[in-house]
């Protein structure tokens, strides 16, 4: 006979909406579990949306960290599988500069091929041609088979999908209380930051997927994780400046990696220790915009000249393991605690550390514990079954099978919504013009995508990530919030915190073109629309 | 060095500051929804296609490449010559037989020439227009330009060469397909009131068309091969230090700005040296260097239309000044408008209906101008102004020709 739940109570509790809590909120689903996510905030809102959306090959940790290359190439490969619709399979070179010691190139491409990594040594006249982009000064290059991925568009849509397999998901309301009787945890105590109201949660087992912020959750429930707060900071560029990725074939440094992802590319990044009270305050200092600039010239030097959008910074979940003051040499590897056996806590378990792209493995031993936790044998799914959206296969494969004669708003929605554009209209018009967004579009994931606040639509629909930054579309979005909530005063209220939002991003880059846009901009909300 | 050199992005696509201007001056906007708009179709789409060219819109053909958005846009965008190096680079359909017998505006004039009048004859028959509009798709409702038994340059050859080394000042003429092959009184009227001015004219050694039609129809090799040849001509004159003038101000720009921006053929050397011919007779006059006496009979109330392309060089008002210097001139400079024609777009049957609403706005300004006659640098704004309005159109050098006694000015001159 089936289990009866009260509408409280739940098999197992996610917590935290990043790429983890979501990735083990669709696996235990998909194992048959009752599941509640819940999220403080909005889906990736912290590192998982807050990093250069790499889809390593595992090559940038051959040498140093064989078992995190292993786990990337095993995951890039299932990730093109599962997720192609978030996934652009763009390649990826390393390459050897004047001042780099080219005997490195050796130990580095023997170190991927034994970690099972295709590593090939091309011509640097080879490579210039594949990526006019690249500096031109290379005297090495090798090619391997890294690419992007869209961390919001995967973090989406696993979270749709444990929706579509019976999960409750909860944004932007947070954990105020871990509940526990003895020795055990019996649920959480929440309360919702749009309606304010306070409720509370039970499940036989919790788990802790909130990042960097899992510190504070464990000590909520009495145990102690020692996270490594390492903060990295990134430019984003207003356009592709390179379709294949570029990294420094050296030891990994700073700002070594230049990754084209959707419309633009992006350098990153820094690695500085930071204080965990200050993880939820990130600022871009200007030696880091210096940093990245002068590094990012190395690898592609028109980089020099290419208009910057934003600079941000995320903060790293690395779990402390030695004394190294950078963060560098910390293994990126996945932490997995039962904390029954670490600390006597029954009912909890975390699961931390590992990187964006290995947020399916990750999930996988959660999901694995939870189902012991709970006394289950049940096998997972997430290597071979696509995501919502990734059915028909990648951006030009799923225009060609849905579209006869696409137009640029429908090709440029199927690169966001993949197999799922088919259930979108085109709606009155676009909402956002630098990323094509249609109004449809908007008003598909204001329905479907648990959408409270224009920054969760730009999660989602990238409305407001273009080269306007908001100067076109927030007020348009904004117009549709309205109507969707019912409420203006809101909307205008979130317009306001929105702009503000973007204004944070482009500060410590206004000069040139970046700062007459926001001039403009300032122009036209505080002088024409009087906010 | 100018503030945007020194901020600006070398990306000239990033300059956009998204005000939308270029789309709200675009004259294709409001008559063919199927058109994205310069700004969409332009530096936002230009993002789009560096990140995949799949974003390709073949809807980005509807663009008149009238320039009216590089214009109008404050931030000096290149918007239509983003869009037509956009096309150039991913557009996939191939120039249609028509489309090649619309641009090849020099080799139809060389081969029909000979057969001119018959071809007229042709041309003009209801039967004719009816099968080239469901065989070719050329609207029915166009009016081919008359293509002339002699040619200009068989012309000049035959009549005004010899007479031409009397003049120690020399200007080159680069003539253009129309005064070329359909209208070579134009050029007649140019060497007159050249000589008039005590100056000699030269033909280039064998000039070509400027290839705008070529462009504008996917043939930009064949575009690129015509500028070549006709790049390495001027500049064998301009070494000279002679300057080559025009009449027609399409060919003037885009041998000045597209060959560069778009065909990539380097012009430095010979930019400066090309001039429209209104532009250097009126400087020429207002220097002091030359001088014109007009004839005291001649009186004319004319509407003067600004082309798309005058627009974009900044020179409409070399045309407007000289024609204000004629005493017995009423000049009405009509409101800048697209007459709708771009070359060779209006003849397609796909664009007649946007071709025409897009004029609308400049026909019925002519209307209410109730002028002798229109003044106009364009040979196909002529066509469509004429057959659009039933008005004639004149060019300023012919009516200069009409207004100058010639004898007089050549005294003056002396």
């Amino acid at each position: 006979m089936p289990k009866s739940y009260k509408d409280n109570e739940f098999d197992v509790i996610v917590i935290g909406g990043g790429i983890t809590g979501a990735g083990t909120a669709r696996d235990c689903a998909m194992r048959g579990l009752k599941v509640l996510l819940i999220e403080r905030h909005d889906i990736a809102t912290g590192a998982s949306g807050r990093n250069h959306g790499l889809l390593h090959s595992g090559a940038r940790y051959a040498v140093t960290d064989r078992e995190s290359a292993s786990e990337c190439i095993e995951e890039n490969m299932i990730l093109r599988r599962i997720a192609s619709h978030c996934v652009d399979e763009t390649d990826g070179f390393f390459i050897t500069l004047p001042e780099d010691d080219l005997e490195y190139q050796a130990k580095f491409v023997e170190s991927c091929t034994a970690a099972g990594i295709r590593a090939e040594i091309i011509d640097p006249e080879e490579a210039r041609r594949l990526e006019p982009s690249v500096n031109p000064d290379l005297i090495g290059a090798v090619r391997v088979p890294d690419g992007s991925v869209d961390p919001f568009r995967l973090c989406a849509a696993n979270m749709l999908d444990a929706k579509l397999h019976g999960a409750k998901v909860l944004v932007h309301t947070e954990v105020t209380e871990i509940i526990k009787e003895g020795d055990t945890v019996l649920g959480v105590r929440t309360v919702d930051h749009v309606s304010g109201g306070a409720q509370e949660w039970y499940a036989p087992v919790t788990v802790n997927a909130g990042g960097i912020w899992g510190h504070g959750i464990a000590e909520m429930a009495g145990v102690q994780v020692g996270m490594f707060p390492a903060k990295g900071a990134l430019l984003i560029f207003a356009h592709r400046v390179n379709n294949i990725v570029i990294n420094r074939c050296r030891k990994p440094a700073n700002a070594d990696i230049l990754v084209p992802g959707d419309t633009v590319c992006i350098i990153g990044t820094t690695s500085t220790r930071v204080p965990y009270e200050e993880c939820d305050n990130m600022k871009v200092t200007p030696e880091e915009v210096d940093l990245l600039l002068t590094e990012g010239a190395k690898l592609a030097p028109s980089l020099a000249t290419t208009r910057i959008l934003r600079a941000y910074a995320g903060v790293r979940p690395l779990v402390s393991a030695d004394n190294d003051p950078t963060g560098r040499n910390i293994s990126r590897g996945i932490v997995c605690l039962d904390h029954e056996e670490r600390d006597g806590l029954k009912g909890f378990v975390t699961i931390t550390g590992g990187k964006l792209m290995t947020y399916r493995l990750m999930a996988e031993k959660a999901a694995d514990v939870v189902c012991r936790k709970l006394g289950l044998e049940r096998a997972c799914q997430t290597a071979v079954t696509p995501l919502p959206g990734s059915e028909l296969g990648g951006f030009r494969e799923t225009v060609k099978k849905l579209w006869t004669m696409p137009t640029t708003y429908q090709k440029a929605t199927t690169s966001r919504a993949g197999a799922s554009a088919r259930n979108i209209e085109k709606g009155v018009g676009l909402v956002c013009e630098c990323e094509e967004v249609s109004s449809g579009e908007v008003d598909y994931a204001i329905r479907n995508l648990d959408v409270h606040s224009l920054t969760d639509l730009r999660r989602r629909t990238r409305v407001g990530m273009g080269t306007c930054q908001g100067e076109l579309c927030a007020c348009r979005a904004a117009g549709m919030l309205a109507a969707a909530h019912g409420c203006a005063e809101r909307a205008r209220d979130d317009m306001r915190e929105f702009m503000n939002e973007r204004w944070k991003g482009n500060r410590p880059i206004a000069w040139g073109d970046t700062l007459r846009e926001c001039e403009f901009t300032n122009w036209i909300y505080n002088h024409v629309l009087g906010l | 060095m100018t503030l945007q050199e020194i901020t600006g992005s070398a990306h000239n696509f990033e300059e956009c500051m998204k005000c939308t201007v270029c789309t709200a001056y675009c004259p294709v906007v409001p008559v063919n929804p199927r058109y994205p708009g310069p700004k969409q179709a332009g530096p936002d789409g230009e993002r789009l296609r560096l990140k995949d060219p799949e974003f390709f819109d073949e809807a980005l053909k509807y663009c008149l490449n009238c320039k009216r958005c590089e214009v109008v846009c404050p931030s000096g965008v290149n918007v239509a010559d983003i869009i037509q190096e956009a096309r150039i680079r991913y557009s996939k359909s191939k120039p249609k037989l028509r489309d090649r017998i619309l641009a090849s505006t020099d080799f139809m004039g060389s081969m029909v020439r000979p057969i001119a009048p018959m071809v007229n004859g042709v041309l003009s028959l209801g039967l004719t227009k009816s099968i080239m509009d469901g065989v070719l798709a050329v609207d029915k409702h166009r009016t081919f330009p008359k293509y002339s038994f002699e040619s200009f340059e068989g012309w000049f050859k035959r009549n005004a060469e010899a007479s031409q080394k009397q003049y120690k000042e020399k200007v080159a003429y680069f003539h253009g397909c129309y005064v070329g092959y359909n209208f070579p009184q134009l050029g007649k009227d140019f060497v007159k009131v050249m000589n008039a001015l005590g100056i000699g004219v030269e033909l280039l050694d064998k000039e070509k068309c400027c290839g705008v039609a070529m462009i504008s129809n996917g043939m930009s090799e064949a575009a690129r091969k015509n500028a070549l040849n006709n790049s390495a001509a001027i500049a064998k004159v301009a070494a000279s230090g002679m300057r080559v003038l025009a009449t027609s101000s399409t060919c003037t720009f885009t041998m000045r700005d597209e060959y560069p921006e778009l065909l990539k053929v380097d012009n430095s050397a010979w930019r400066n040296s090309l001039l429209l011919a209104t532009r250097f007779i009126y400087e020429a006059v207002s220097s002091g260097r030359k001088k014109l006496v007009f004839r005291d009979s001649y009186k004319a109330r004319i509407a003067y239309h600004t082309p798309c392309h005058l627009e974009k060089l900044g020179w409409g008002i070399f045309s407007t000044g000289l024609i204000k210097m004629i005493p017995g001139v009423e000049l009405i400079h009509l409101d800048s408008n697209c007459c709708g024609i771009a070359g060779t777009y209006g003849f397609k049957k796909e664009n007649y209906e946007a071709s025409q609403a897009i004029g609308k706005a400049l026909f019925d300004d002519i209307a209410s101008a109730a002028a002798d006659f229109v003044a106009c640098d364009c040979e196909t704004c002529k066509w469509q102004i004429e057959m659009s309005t039933g008005n004639k159109v004149l060019h300023p050098v012919s009516i200069l020709a009409e207004a100058l006694d010639l004898d007089l000015t050549a005294e003056a001159n002396k």
